[in-house]
């Protein structure tokens, strides 16, 4: 027999059953009710210093785990404030669930005390929102926002609650199924499609795997792994694809697009075979569209029917589930894996090519033994890491440094907002990721300017004792902003200089852990080492070179062979 | 060029705000809309007129369809189908032109609702293009004030409504005991 429970008790006998096992919030007025039934309940609770992050922190939840990540804010200030980490879960299909509070049914449309629009204001933020207003809905919402978040082309759903429902008192009903007539999930790709692809992979020459985040969401890298082996093919993966297929595997050529490598981008431009896996020709990747790989005929497998043919029509549309797609498309191509010798020859020749583009400009890693170089920061975290530990990265030049640099030999590991590059999103990412796996070394890396985002959530990192390395490449600069205004505004800096940045030492102290800063590239490897052997958070702030720019570069609206492979000339300091 | 799109959706809260939103979210104007419940009280369908580049079109009924509230979006453009439209017109005519007005009203297959010493109020139903002609017309003969009902729909072939059907959740799986 049920128990007459109220609803706030409800929606999280809802989430337990759902599997949640903590949420990362922050309460108010609406939410009193449910708060007070957390009080009690085995699900955790983390506070956070601001909205936004608990959204940050869910999607850093979720990106580690493949979990749905949960998230919770009061009615008003409080759901506008999710709404950044909203519209970032939509732009990387991040799984999860935000609860918003709202004001009682009765008040809604009166403009009552922090009353906002949230069923209004997200929509266009969400894969799909709901409002309750009645304590019979409350049950059958929350189960579909979780299957909605994960099931397909996952991402974020809200679900807001008015205060009247948390205070009802109901039975709770278990949901036996969910039924969406309208929410169509394409999982097994077509059959005659998947054998077109399969001859046309034997038949080419120059093929070349462009894998991304797809990959990952589905589980799909032991199956990427298979294919890229069985076929030899080299493959790069996006920003969000990156540990799809291991760093260190031979075929892997690094990341393409605008500050990819030269020869994921020659590859690109010289292929005559395109297989696009869980990917959206964003505009990042492809630059100029009409000279994107234009010898290439394009395979493209997506679950999201309306990203194939968006930007690149394919020659060959699957849309369907990459896992699945890809263990029929091994298992049809083991069965004949017959190459003819004039092929063969090409493949060869192809490989030559990609082994030479690889050799010849591989991504520049400067050493100054008078500067820390951004870059010589990155490869020293690597050396670290060795392609293991969980890096979550804020947006930025570090960010792409940390993408070309750092090695991930398993998915999951690279943390970073890529579709919508909020700045601010590495430090509540990483709270969510050290708590979705307690057992791993997590690196924040972010640059001064989102690192100061984010300042209040060392309170969180600090209150919950996470062993978090936070390492702030600091170049006093906004520094991505400052390289387009140096190459393209005529090295007119404007409103890019943070020329205040706090004590480390004092600011980390004033938290109750420990700090420091380094700006000699002596101090570099024993400075990591100290943050890594410290039992727990540490902040570590790495003065780097000053005016460094990121390169490769495909300036926007090029085509990704026309890369500027280095500063045209040396760097006009600006006088201090 | 204008495609149209005729579209079932659920009739749940937000469900048509989720389709404008759309659409402007994208980039795509709307010419007309217009909605209404079907024979199903839980169901309506949307007859949607937007204006978009030929390039897009296939995209706009992909976007529409991933709506989790719309149950099937189809592009009318280049399939049969009849589109018709609804014309409110309020003509103010002189004594002079009063029997020209009305004649020219029964060319356009128009229908007077209202007949006042000031003038007429006439119904049309029709083809858009049809109606813009009419319009024209009637304006030529005096003060005019037009209330457009925008594109109304339907295909000449059934296409047969694909629903998903309901899928067990962990607890679908146990049998439940009665709750008292």
């Amino acid at each position: 027999m049920s128990t007459l429970m109220s609803g706030a008790k409800m929606l999280l006998e809802c989430l337990a059953r759902e599997g949640v096992d903590c949420i990362f919030g922050y309460p108010g007025g609406v939410t009193l009710p449910l708060y007070d039934a957390l009080y009690e309940h085995h699900i955790r609770h983390v506070l956070v210093r601001h909205e936004e992050n608990a959204a940050f922190a869910a999607e850093g939840y979720a990106r580690v785990t493949g979990k749905v990540g949960v998230c919770c804010a009061t009615s008003g200030p409080g759901a506008t404030n999710l709404t950044t980490g909203l519209v970032d879960a939509m732009m990387d299909s991040i799984p999860i669930v935000a609860i918003t509070g709202q004001v009682s049914s009765k008040l809604i449309g009166t403009d009552a005390f922090q009353e906002a629009d949230t069923f209004g204001i997200t929509r266009p933020c969400t894969k799909h929102n709901y409002l309750v207003k009645k304590l019979d809905d409350l049950a059958q919402a929350i189960h579909e926002a979780f299957y909605v978040a994960l099931s397909g082309r996952p991402g974020p759903v809200l679900v807001d609650i008015t205060k009247d429902v948390f205070q009802a008192m109901g039975h709770y009903q278990p949901v036996t199924s969910i039924h969406l007539p309208g929410y169509k999930v394409f999982t097994e790709g077509h059959t005659g499609q998947i054998r077109r692809a399969a001859q046309m992979i034997q038949e080419s020459e120059r093929p070349l795997v462009y894998a991304g985040g797809g990959i990952i969401a589905a589980g799909a890298a032991p199956e990427l792994r298979e294919f890229v082996e069985i076929t030899d093919s080299p493959a790069v993966n996006t920003l969000m694809g990156l540990g799809a297929l291991p760093s260190e595997h031979p075929n892997f050529i690094s990341l393409p697009g605008m500050h990819g490598s030269y020869a994921a981008n020659m590859a690109m431009t010289n292929a005559d075979l395109l297989i696009a896996l869980g990917v959206r020709f964003d505009d990042r990747v492809t630059g100029r569209l009409a000279a994107f790989a234009p010898h290439a005929k394009v395979i493209h497998v997506d679950i999201d029917p309306a990203e194939i043919g968006k930007n690149r029509a394919p020659d060959v549309p699957i849309v369907g589930d990459v896992k699945r797609v890809l263990t029929k498309l091994n298992k049809l191509l083991s069965e004949s894996p017959a190459h003819h010798a004039t092929l063969s020859a090409a493949r060869k020749a192809w490989w030559r090519q990609i082994r030479e583009w690889k050799r010849d400009h591989p991504f520049d890693t400067p050493v100054s033994d008078t500067e820390i170089k951004p870059q010589h920061l990155m490869a020293e975290i690597d050396r670290i890491s060795k392609g293991q530990a969980i890096v979550t990265s804020d947006v930025g030049q570090h960010q792409m440094w940390a993408a070309q640099l750092i090695r991930f030999n398993e998915p999951r590991l690279w943390v970073n907002s890529g579709g919508l590059g909020s700045m601010g999103f590495g430090l509540p990412a990483a709270i969510g990721a050290q708590f979705a796996r307690p057992d791993k070394l997590v690196f924040c890396i972010a640059g001064d300017g989102g690192f100061q985002m984010s300042i209040p959530e060392l309170g969180t990192i600090a209150s919950n004792g996470l062993p978090i390395k936070i390492v702030v490449m600091n170049n006093g600069h906004l520094g991505m902003v400052r390289q387009w205004q140096t190459l393209f505004y005529n090295n007119r800096l404007s409103a890019v200089e943070l020329d205040c940045f706090p004590d480390a030492h004092k600011l980390a102290g004033a938290y109750g852990f420990k700090g420091r800063t380094i700006d000699k590239p002596s101090e570099l490897v024993s400075a990591l080492e100290e943050a890594v052997r410290e039992p727990g958070p540490y902040l570590l702030n790495v003065k780097v070179t000053q005016f460094e720019s990121v390169y490769p570069m495909v300036p926007a609206g090029g085509a990704v062979n026309e890369m500027v492979l280095g500063p045209p000339e040396p760097v006009e300091v600006p006088a201090q | 060029m204008l495609q149209v799109i005729s579209l079932q959706l659920e009739n749940k809260p937000g469900a048509l705000m989720r389709v404008t939103g759309l659409l402007s979210q994208r980039g795509y104007n709307i010419e007309s809309l217009t909605v209404a419940r079907t024979l199903d009280p839980e169901i309506s369908r949307m007859t949607i007129a937007v204006d978009v580049d030929s390039t897009q079109r296939q995209q706009v009924i992909k976007q529409m369809n991933k709506l989790i509230n719309v149950l099937q979006a189809i592009d009318l453009t280049e399939t049969p189908s009849v589109v018709r439209e609804l014309v409110l017109l309020r003509i103010r005519t002189t004594q002079e032109s009063r029997t020209a007005v009305l004649k020219e009203a029964e060319i356009f297959g128009g229908r007077v609702v209202d007949s006042s010493t000031e003038g007429f109020a006439i119904e049309v139903t029709g083809a858009p293009e049809k109606l813009g002609e009419f319009i024209d017309v009637m304006g030529s003969y005096g003060e005019i004030d037009v209330t457009r009902s925008g594109a109304l729909a339907i295909a000449l072939e059934s296409k047969r409504l694909r629903l998903q059907p309901p899928v067990l959740t962990k607890d679908g799986s146990k049998i439940e005991e009665p709750v008292i």
